[in-house]
């Protein structure tokens, strides 16, 4: 007779082994962070909650100013301030996941070090409520963009803006991904700490958030397109303004580095998870 | 064989190794270094020189092969001196880290409180706190619903419930988090001193909520404490850990007595050549032996001196050299200190036999270890060692008739001093 034991610890786990049922019954503790997260970011502050746009507003604003009007760079004949608002919003709520999770080893170690729960919670909860604020801040896109059309601009929406959710399922992933790679390599080495702040700022220069990719020469175009974040930008402002060009081909592969990203994430992630804190 | 259906833990063969010193160079860029030197063949740039390779020799085994069978229902005590892998073994259970090697059955839900209060938010209030404390440690929001209302009665904080947990005294804070974990519905409770919190009649409280927990849900509990009287009022089995190895799995009060006394306490003379010392010590001279006087080993009723001979060893030429013991209790807490200042001069190649007469009169009975010390004091007031071993000694101070008019003393309560009695003035004055 063979006993049927709830868990068996052994030293390693199996590679893809993700243990989501297990995160399935934890789904609570994934919605109580998700509520802490809110509840505590704003509090003892004076414009609270207002706090959730004031930061996609104003970079807005001066990236309307510095690469509008000082710089002068095209965009695509739409109005400079909602063709930056398109690239900038997706772009903060990319950033804001990769740069989250990017410290859940880190800065969790002390809850982790004591209890166990499924670790994969932290990083998902933290997506959830980058998830929650990017619809917060694309609501306020929105606003700007009703007012825009009824002001006259060019703004030709179309099919392409349905895939809107998509996108922003492939961004969480592709953030998470990257954030989970970079957390599992920080218990170790405390440098990618440093490198995620400024080379997410980088990126986002190899990412056409203030600038058309159309104004660039076919080669660095094709280069540009690499990038994964690229094509979902440029989609996402071609769906809801019409402007620029978009290539299935460069999404195709795009999601394909996503995958191979959320991959190799889950990959290291797995493996780092149960002795980071000999290490950490 | 036992019927298996009753195990709620089999373990088997479980080690647990850590590497010491530093792990790995700290940056990206020292390890790839040493990794390259490594495929070279040629010595790694980030060794000390002088050092092997990471050899067997620095790691360490702070579990060396543990096989333990736990019943459902049954209280088991772990104890230990520190580092004997108490921790460890607690931290594996609960899925903290994993093991090198070996593995770990559990059947049913185990919850640990490894620390009371883990993922507690300052910023929260008490009841939100509950919620995520709970979900934590594993509860549904459904769960924690249906036993909010317990839990806010045993942690008696209901008039805070909806203050944000910052605003606590820490007392609060901690009878809170323990009302939480106290009403998880896990099969198996894993517990490392977290009752050493509260008043005394909250830590009265948390006891008998974790005996009843036991005796009347049939849940099993693991308690991991250095104070044995609530490993006795608690437990129904005790193992013994030590060096990473189980020295001792039974009765309570036997696996006591045998961490008790794991120190070499029957021996006359206790020769202290080859004992580890602190690596700070100054070379020069160092304690050879302890002998007692006037008994067969290191046992002495309570009220009576110590005597015994100190002999030390020198290699060099010094003079106003300090002896001195501290005198701590089982659990490690200090009791005091004795000193002898300015007690040895020596020159190089001397062997000096000292006796010595200790006043301990009034420490209360109990076990008590001594760390002899051979110090000397600097010009700046600090004192560097030229020797220290320690608890190179326990010493049993033996119950008498009559001591304290036979009313127990409670050390625990009273401490380990009994100051003379207070004196009647009216009596004086005649």
């Amino acid at each position: 007779m063979q006993k049927q034991w709830t868990a068996v610890i052994r030293p390693k786990n199996s590679l893809l082994d993700l243990k989501l049922k297990e995160v399935w019954k934890y789904r609570d503790l994934i919605r109580l962070f998700v509520a802490r997260d809110f509840k505590t970011k704003y509090k003892q502050t004076v414009l609270g909650p207002l706090w959730f746009i004031i930061q996609p507003l104003f970079t807005t604003v001066i990236y309307n100013f510095v690469f509008g009007n000082i710089a002068g760079l095209s965009t695509d004949g739409m109005p400079g301030f909602l063709f930056y608002m398109a690239g900038n919003v997706p772009w903060l709520y990319f950033s804001t996941c990769i740069t989250n999770t990017s410290n859940t080893f880190v800065s969790n170690a002390g809850v982790f070090g004591k209890v166990y729960f499924p670790r994969l919670t932290t990083p998902i909860s933290t997506v959830i409520t980058a998830i929650i604020n990017f619809l917060i801040q694309f609501a306020m896109f929105l606003i700007f963009w009703v007012y825009f059309l009824f002001k006259g601009a060019p703004i030709h929406i179309n099919w392409i803006a349905a895939l809107t959710p998509v996108f922003v399922i492939q961004m969480a992933i592709l953030g998470m991904g990257f954030g989970i790679i970079i957390s599992s390599l920080t218990t170790k080495y405390r440098d990618l700490q440093v490198l995620v702040s400024f080379g997410v700022s980088l990126w986002m220069y190899a990412t056409p958030v203030i600038y058309a990719s159309s104004s660039l020469s076919p080669k660095m175009y094709n280069l540009l397109m690499l990038n994964p974040m690229s094509p979902i930008i440029e989609m996402m402002r071609y769906g809801w303004l019409g402007s620029g060009k978009i290539s299935f081909l460069f999404w195709g592969i795009s999601w394909i580095t996503t995958l191979i990203v959320l991959f190799l994430g889950i990959i290291i992630f797995n493996r780092v998870e149960k002795t980071f804190m000999d290490t950490v | 064989m036992e019927n298996e259906k009753d195990i709620a833990i089999r373990i088997k063969d479980l080690k647990k190794q850590y590497r010491l010193g530093v792990i790995g160079g700290g940056t990206l860029q020292g390890d790839i270094q040493s990794w390259w030197a490594r495929v070279r063949g040629k010595d790694d740039p980030n060794l000390k020189i002088g050092k092997k390779v990471y050899g067997k020799n620095e790691t360490f085994m702070a579990l060396d092969g543990i096989d333990l069978t736990v019943y459902k229902g049954e209280r088991l005590g772990i104890i230990g001196h520190n580092g004997a892998g108490k921790s460890t073994l607690l931290k594996l259970l609960s899925r903290v880290t994993a093991p090198t090697e070996g593995e770990i059955c559990i059947d049913g839900r185990i919850s640990s409180m490894l620390e009371v209060g883990t993922g507690f938010n300052g910023e929260l209030t008490g009841r939100e706190n509950i919620y995520l404390n709970g979900a934590i440690l594993g509860m549904t929001t459904a769960e924690v619903d249906s036993k909010i209302e317990q839990i806010i009665e045993f942690s008696e904080c209901r008039q805070f419930i909806d203050t944000p947990v910052k605003r606590y005294s820490s007392g609060m804070y901690v009878k809170l988090a323990f009302a939480v974990a106290a009403h998880l519905d896990s099969e198996i409770l894993v517990m490392d001193e977290v009752l050493a919190v509260g008043d005394m009649a909250f830590q009265q409280k948390c006891l008998s909520k974790m005996s009843d927990v036991s005796t009347t849900e049939g849940r099993t509990v693991l308690y991991v404490s250095h104070n044995m009287n609530t490993i006795r009022q608690l437990c129904d089995r005790c193992i013994v850990l030590d060096h990473g190895k189980i020295i001792f799995n039974g009765d309570v009060e036997e696996a006591i007595d045998i961490y008790l006394g794991m120190v070499k306490a029957s021996q006359k003379i206790i020769s202290l050549e080859s004992s580890n010392r602190s690596k700070r010590c100054l070379d020069g001279i160092k304690i050879k032996s302890l002998e007692i006087q006037g008994h067969d080993d290191w046992r002495i009723s309570v009220g009576s001196k110590l005597k015994f001979v100190l002999t030390i060893k020198a290699t060099k030429d010094l003079s106003g050299i300090g002896f001195r013991m501290r005198l701590a209790c089982a659990d490690d807490t200090s009791v005091s200190v004795l000193l002898a200042r300015k007690l040895i001069d020596c020159s190089a190649g001397d062997e000096i036999s000292i006796p010595l007469e200790a006043d301990i009169s009034q420490i209360v009975p109990g076990m008590y270890y001594l760390t002899p010390s051979l110090y000397v004091v600097n010009d700046f007031g600090g004192h560097s060692f030229f020797d220290h071993i320690n608890h190179a000694v326990s010493i049993q101070v033996e119950n008498v008739l009559g001591f304290n008019e036979n009313m127990e003393w409670n050390a625990r309560y009273w401490g380990n001093v009994k100051l003379p009695e207070i004196v009647d003035l009216r009596k004086e004055a005649n």
